[in-house]
C-alpha cells in the first residue's frame, strides 16, 4: 500500500480553479518530485496536504488513514511535516530552540512541571537537548546551536528548517523549493543532504523544485503540473524528455 | 548545556537584583531615611512591577498587544477586597490575605480565559482595541455593583444602595461608585517584594520551558508553529490567562494597601493600562528585567524630583526619551554593548559573529 494516496483532489478560490483532479501515489521510502511552471498550483497542493487549505473535493490518505480536511496540527501529528518556500523559522529563537520546538509533541512534560522545575523537567529537557543536537549534527549546524536563527546564512536556514521538520518525526517530508536562492555548490550539497535524509531516516520525501539538475539528480518519479492539472506523471527521465513537458516549460 | 546554564544564570541575577533592592529599601525605611511620600509608594511600586512583567509576558513573549491589563488588575482587586471584607475577623490576618491572593488571582485568571477565548482570534491593532474596550467595561460594570449583607444574607443590586433593602444589622460591602471601604490593610512592602519574586519565577520558568518555547514560536511564526504541531489556541490562552492572573495578584496587593478601593479611571482605567505598557516598552519588549527597572524608575522618579517643583515633568520627559534611545536606537544598542563590555571586563572575547 502506498504511503500517500491522493485521489481527485481539487480546490477553487471563488471562480479560480487552482487545482483540478490531482492524483498521486507515493510509496514508502520514495523521493518524489512535483514540478511545473510558476503558478501551476504546486504550493497550493502542499497547502492542501498539510491542512492550510481545505480541499473542495477529493481524498487524501496517509498510510491508509483518511486525513482529508483535518486541521494542520492533526495532520502533523498524523505524520506530515513540511518546509516553506519563503523560509519560516522562529527568527528570535536560538537554532537549538527551533529544533526543540519541533520536538514539542514527542517529548512532553506538563506546564506545572516546567514552572516548578520538577525532576521530570530536567530529565526531559536533557533528552530534548541531546536529540536536538543529534539532529543539528546531521545538518552540520551543531556549532551554531546557540546562534539566533535569523543570524544564520541563507543555506543554513534552509537546512535548519528541514531539521525542525524532521524533529516532529514525520512519515512524509514535504520540501517546498529547498534549493531556491542557492548557488550551484550549495545546491549540490543540498542534494547530498536530501539523499542522506532519505537513507538515514528512511524518509519518504515529496519535493517541489525548479532546479532541473536537482530533480533529475535525485527524484525517482515526478509529476508535472500545468494550470492546476496533471500534465505528465511517471519515471523522472521519461517525463523530463516528454515533448509536452518541454513545451510547457519552454513554449512552442 | 551551556545555553541552559547561561539563561539560568541570568535569571538568578534578576532574582538577586530584586532581593537586594528589597533588603536595601527595607533597611533604609527602618532607619527612617525614606520620606513618608515615597514610603507610601512602596506597595504600589511592587504592584506596578508585577503588572509590568505580567504584561511583558503578553506583549513581549506572546507578541500580542493588550491594552486591558488594568481591567484584570481591577478584577483581582475587587474580588479579593470583597472576600477580605466578608471574612474580616473570622480568621487570622495572614491566612485571610493568603486566601485573598488565591481568590484575586483565580478571578482575574478566569476573566483572562473568558475574554481571551473570543479576543485572541484577533491580531495586532484589532486585539489592542478590543482589550482596551474590555478593560473599560470591567471597570464600569464594577461601578454599578451594590452588594450588602444583613442578618438574612447577601443582597445584590445594580441600582443603588437603598435598593438593597438592608435591615438594621445590614452593612453595604460594595457601594457602587464609592467602591469598597475599610479593606483590611494587609499589604506590606516585604510581602509585595515576595510576591514580585514569585511572579518573576513563574514567568522566567515559563519562558524557559516547553510551553514557553511554544508561545515564542507562535510569536515568531504562527503558520510554522502550526505546521510542527503546536496548538496555537491553547498556548495563546495559557500565556494570556497566566498574565491576567498575575495582574490579579498585583490588584490584590494594591487593594489591600488602600482603606477605600474605588474603580476610578485613574487607578483602573486605560491610563493605567497605558502606563503599564510604557514600563514594558521602555524596559524593552520581551526583556523582563528591563520592565522591572523601568517600572521602578518611572514610579519613584516623580516623587524623588518633587523638590524641583515645576521642572519635575521636564526631567521625567527627558529620562523617558533617554531610556527610549538607550533601548531602541542602533546607537543606543552599541552604547549598551559597550557598557556591558566594560562591566564584563576584557577577560572574555566578544561574542562570535556569524560569517
Amino acid at each position: 500500500m502506498a504511503l500517500l494516496e491522493v485521489k481527485n483532489l481539487g480546490i477553487s478560490f471563488g471562480g479560480l480553479r487552482a487545482v483540478n483532479a490531482f492524483e498521486v501515489k507515493i510509496e514508502k521510502g520514495q523521493l518524489y518530485g512535483l514540478i511545473g511552471p510558476n503558478g501551476a498550483g504546486k504550493t497550493t497542493i502542499f497547502n492542501l496536504l498539510t491542512g492550510v487549505y481545505k480541499p473542495t473535493e477529493g481524498i487524501i490518505k496517509l498510510d491508509g488513514a483518511d486525513i482529508t480536511r483535518k486541521k494542520a496540527i492533526e495532520i502533523n501529528k498524523a505524520g506530515i511535516a513540511r518546509t516553506f518556500q519563503n523560509i519560516r523559522l522562529f527568527k528570535n529563537l536560538s537554532v537549538l530552540d527551533n529544533v526543540k520546538a519541533g520536538l514539542h509533541n514527542n517529548y512532553s512534560y506538563s506546564t506545572i512541571e516546567g514552572l516548578l522545575r520538577l525532576p521530570r523537567y530536567f530529565k526531559v529537557e536533557k533528552e530534548m537537548n541531546e536529540k536536538a543536537m543529534e539532529l543539528l549534527k546531521v545538518f552540520d549546524l551543531d556549532k551554531e546551536a546557540e546562534y539566533k536563527a535569523s543570524n544564520l546564512p541563507y543555506g543554513k536556514q534552509r537546512k535548519l528548517e528541514i531539521a525542525r521538520a524532521l524533529a516532529t518525526e514525520p512519515k512524509l517530508l514535504l520540501l517546498d523549493e529547498p534549493a531556491a536562492g542557492m548557488n550551484p555548490n550549495e545546491t549540490e550539497e543540498l542534494m547530498q543532504t536530501i539523499k542522506f535524509v532519505q537513507k538515514e531516516f528512511e524518509m519518504t520525501i515529496l519535493l517541489i523544485e525548479h532546479d532541473m539538475k536537482l530533480v533529475s539528480g535525485i527524484c525517482e518519479e515526478v509529476t508535472v503540473l500545468n494550470f492546476g492539472e496533471i500534465l505528465c506523471q511517471g519515471e523522472t527521465k521519461a517525463v523530463l524528455n516528454d515533448p509536452q513537458v518541454i513545451t510547457a516549460y519552454l513554449g512552442e | 548545556m551551556r545555553h541552559l546554564q547561561k539563561t539560568t544564570k541570568s535569571n538568578f541575577i534578576t532574582y538577586g537584583i530584586v532581593i537586594l533592592t528589597a533588603v536595601i529599601i527595607q533597611i533604609l525605611s527602618s532607619a527612617g531615611a525614606v520620606s513618608s511620600l515615597i514610603g507610601g509608594l512602596l506597595v504600589p511600586l511592587c504592584a506596578y512591577m508585577i503588572l509590568a512583567i505580567s504584561l511583558n509576558l503578553v506583549v513581549g513573549i506572546l507578541g500580542d498587544l493588550s491594552l486591558g491589563h488594568a481591567g484584570f488588575m481591577c478584577v483581582g482587586a475587587f474580588a479579593s477586597a470583597f472576600f477580605s471584607k466578608m471574612t474580616a475577623g473570622t480568621m487570622p490576618d495572614g491566612l485571610r490575605f493568603f486566601f485573598a491572593l488565591l481568590i484575586g488571582a483565580a478571578a482575574a485568571g478566569l476573566f483572562g480565559i473568558l475574554i481571551g477565548i473570543p479576543v485572541l482570534r484577533l491580531r495586532g491593532d484589532y486585539l489592542a482595541i478590543v482589550t482596551l474596550a474590555f478593560g473599560e467595561i470591567i471597570k464600569n460594570v464594577i461601578n454599578v455593583f451594590f452588594i450588602g449583607r444583613d442578618s438574612s444574607g447577601l443582597h445584590f443590586s445594580m441600582k443603588d444602595s437603598v435598593a438593597l433593602n438592608l435591615d438594621s444589622t445590614g452593612e453595604v460591602i460594595v457601594n457602587g461608585p464609592q467602591g469598597i471601604n475599610g479593606t483590611p490593610k494587609d499589604s506590606t512592602f516585604l510581602i509585595g517584594m515576595f510576591l514580585l519574586l514569585i511572579a518573576l519565577i513563574i514567568i522566567l520558568n515559563l519562558i524557559n520551558s516547553r510551553a514557553g518555547r511554544a508561545i515564542m514560536s507562535i510569536r515568531d511564526d504562527r503558520i510554522a508553529a502550526e505546521s510542527i504541531g503546536i496548538n496555537i489556541t491553547k498556548f495563546k490562552l495559557m500565556a494570556f490567562s497566566i498574565s491576567a492572573a498575575l495582574a490579579g495578584v498585583a490588584g490584590v496587593l494594591y487593594a489591600h494597601n488602600l482603606s477605600s478601593l474605588v474603580a476610578s479611571p485613574k487607578s483602573f482605567g486605560y491610563n493605567m493600562s497605558i502606563m503599564i505598557l510604557v514600563f514594558v516598552v521602555l524596559g524593552g519588549i520581551g526583556n523582563i528585567r528591563g520592565s522591572l527597572i523601568a517600572a521602578f524608575i518611572l514610579t519613584l522618579l516623580p516623587e524623588m524630583l518633587r523638590g524641583l517643583s515645576n521642572y519635575r515633568m521636564l526631567i521625567y520627559a527627558i529620562v523617558l526619551i533617554l531610556m527610549m534611545i538607550f533601548n531602541w536606537s542602533k546607537g543606543g544598542g552599541r552604547l549598551k554593548e559597550m557598557v556591558a563590555e566594560r562591566l564584563r571586563g576584557l577577560r572574555k572575547p566578544r561574542t562570535k559573529e556569524v560569517k
